[in-house]
């Protein structure tokens, strides 16, 4: 409510938006607020013995995270996210633009093609994914068949294995923001681009990419910060060689039962996600008109 | 940009037997059309004529399915759109959203790989023909709609194309603004000599601006001429209906005088017409009469045709009075006068009035054997 509406109706008008809004933000702050809270709290908590929160006031848990083989397993997540998010957008963008391009009827096909994985467990098609890359798996399989290989490939439970895992996993969450940009994307800028002399690849560059620009934005961070706090897909299709923080996370709650330590993981985390969304909010964005 | 600074000249257009199919849909049906170099060419027609497809085929969006196009000395049939010397004016006007006014008019030279000063200079004298300076570091979203009209077309004219094309650029603007852009397009075309070729379905911005309309009509032009010949000439009952406004009567030729015919509309209403020498061996033709040829008086009127008649219905247009007159045949005629007060006091509905048609008014739009 703005404290210049002054007319009776408008501060009604403001009063009924709240109400409308009401359920949204008890659901935010019992949902996002309380936890995060819970979660900051405890990281500067201690723990005893038992793992059980004990609430005295403690650096400790932060000046953990920054021990050299956290930092190790952290600088590892965010590589394995940043290669399966630049996999994502050069596979994703094509497909994207593409059934952006198609008519309604075809567009509606082909998004609920990307959509219908959504409707099976996710640890199941991962598990999918084990038969068709382990050793005696389908892919391997069939690439003896053919002969184009004597010994099988060692793909599973090496880093490629994890990082097909979570290119598959995230794929459609970079192909739908894309989607929703190139269909937003007028047609007569592209065709301006080329009339003025741009060729395919400079209309691309010059026309294309900026106006889809915030379709890349969101889908790198709907790629790049699920990724690195993933833990399935690794403990899954990386085995216990390859551990990332989100194991790691998950761990501290699990196995080792030091949450202050799993919460202050947790809070840097959070951090490092909010930087990285300035930072692509801040290349500047065009006002619709 | 002064004419004598151009660099590259007006070029001739000569599309020959160009037919564009989508599917079973015929878009562009054997079309040939030369357009002179520096000559402002309208295409004019409803929707779904053809029109925007030949532009789309000059411009290189489309290839025909058969024919070629020609533009100066090259065939550019097959040429894509960013190796074609042709600029558009879009509909959308497509001003990039993400670029400032300064970086879209200097696109297409920055394309053309120019220095920097080089296009620093060209930018700065185009946005000062166009009237726009000052406003080089805006957005397109920060302009009214007339000013990005003048964007869109300072955008095609600065990298100095051989052939103009705009397509509807007048469209999305309020009247007032539309003809005031009329005539600023009008100026800088003739200023800069540029061969253009302009869609519209706006016939009275075809008459205003062009050298020469084309007509077009499912996929075929139905007519080419001056803006003047084809409005006073119309060779199509189509044309005469299409550009302007006319009455179209049937009727069957009974006689001959000389240079003159007698003919028998279908209501049985007997009219003398200045017979064009193709009416030889016709026997039925289509009449067209233009509203404001239509003379209305009280009194009694020299004319080749003056025939008693009721003003069924009148209306008032501000500048002209629009009268619908009812002659004793059954013959419904619309009649376009002046609005002299005079003339207003004088006739209403309802009024008996005399009315007049010249020979040389009533032109033929259709003869049949």
């Amino acid at each position: 409510m703005r404290p210049t509406s002054r007319s009776f109706s408008s501060r009604r008008a403001g009063l009924r938006a709240w109400l409308l809004l009401l359920p949204m933000l008890v659901w935010l702050a019992a949902f996002v607020v309380v936890p995060m809270g819970i979660l900051l709290v405890y990281s500067f908590c201690q723990r005893d013995d038992l793992g059980r929160v004990v609430f005295v006031f403690s650096w400790e848990n932060y000046a953990r995270v920054f021990d050299p083989t956290y930092l190790a397993i952290f600088g590892r997540s965010v590589a394995y996210a940043a290669v399966t998010t630049v996999i994502c957008v050069a596979a994703g963008y094509p497909v994207g633009y593409y059934i952006a391009r198609r008519s309604e009827k075809r567009r509606n096909q082909l998004l609920l093609l990307v959509m219908i994985p959504f409707w099976t467990s996710f640890l199941v098609r991962t598990y999918a994914w084990i038969t068709i890359l382990k050793n005696d798996g389908l892919l391997n399989g069939m690439l003896q068949y053919t002969k184009l290989i004597s010994a099988p490939l060692d793909i599973m439970y090496t880093p490629a294995a994890v990082i097909i895992g979570l290119v598959y996993a995230y794929l459609p969450f970079m192909i739908l923001p894309i989607y929703s940009s190139a269909e937003k994307l007028d047609n007569a800028l592209v065709e301006a681009a080329y009339d003025l002399g741009a060729g395919p690849v400079r209309s691309f560059a010059e026309v294309i990419v900026p106006l889809t620009w915030p379709g890349i934005a969101a889908g790198m961070l709907l790629v790049f910060v699920p990724a690195i706090g993933m833990f399935a897909i690794t403990d899954l299709m990386g085995g216990a060689r390859v551990p990332m923080i989100g194991n790691v996370i998950q761990n501290q709650f699990f196995q080792a039962r030091n949450w202050p330590f799993g919460a202050a993981l947790g809070v840097v985390f959070t951090l490092l996600f909010a930087v990285s969304y300035a930072l692509l909010q801040r290349r500047r964005v065009w006002e619709e008109e | 940009m002064s004419a004598s600074a151009r660099k590259v000249d007006p070029a001739r257009i000569e599309i020959r037997d160009v037919t564009k199919r989508f599917g079973s849909f015929t878009a562009v049906d054997r079309v040939t059309l030369t357009v002179e170099p520096g000559e402002f060419l309208t295409l004019l027609g409803p929707s779904g004529c053809g029109k925007t497809t030949l532009l789309r085929m000059l411009s290189g969006f489309e290839t025909p399915t058969e024919g070629t196009i020609h533009i100066g000395s090259e065939d550019v049939t097959h040429l894509p759109p960013y190796r074609r010397n042709v600029n558009q004016v879009f509909q959308s006007y497509a001003l990039f959203p993400h670029l400032s006014v300064h970086e879209n008019v200097a696109f297409g030279l920055r394309m053309k790989k120019l220095e920097r000063d080089e296009i620093d200079r060209r930018v700065a004298e185009v946005m000062q023909l166009v009237a726009l300076q000052g406003f080089e570091q805006r957005r397109p979203h920060e302009l009214s709609g007339g000013q990005r009209q003048r964007v869109a077309l300072a955008r095609a004219i600065v990298p100095e194309p051989e052939v103009l094309l705009l397509d509807e650029p007048l469209s999305a603007l309020d009247a007032k603004l539309r003809r005031a852009m009329q005539i600023e397009l009008k100026r800088l075309q003739r200023q800069l000599g540029l061969t253009t070729v302009f869609v519209t379905h706006d016939q009275e911005e075809a008459l205003t601006l062009s050298d020469r309309i084309a007509v077009m009509n499912a996929g075929r032009i139905e007519q080419l001429g001056t803006a003047s010949f084809v409005y006073h000439q119309p060779s199509t009952p189509f044309v005469a209906d299409f550009l302007g406004e006319a009455n179209l009567l049937q009727a069957e030729i009974v006689g001959r005088e000389g240079e003159a015919a007698r003919v028998r509309t279908q209501q049985g209403w007997e009219l003398t017409i200045a017979a064009p020498e193709n009416l030889n061996g016709a026997k039925r033709v289509v009449i067209s009469i233009r509203p404001e040829k239509v003379l209305v008086s009280k009194q009694r009127i020299e004319a080749g045709n003056v025939f008693p008649a009721r003003v069924a219905e009148e209306l008032f247009q501000g500048a002209t009075d629009r009268l619908t007159l009812q002659t004793s045949g059954g013959v419904k005629l619309t009649a376009i006068v002046a609005n002299e007060s005079a003339i207003r006091e004088a006739i209403h509905e309802g009024d008996e009035v005399f009315c007049g048609l010249h020979e040389d008014d009533l032109v033929v739009v259709r003869a049949d054997e």
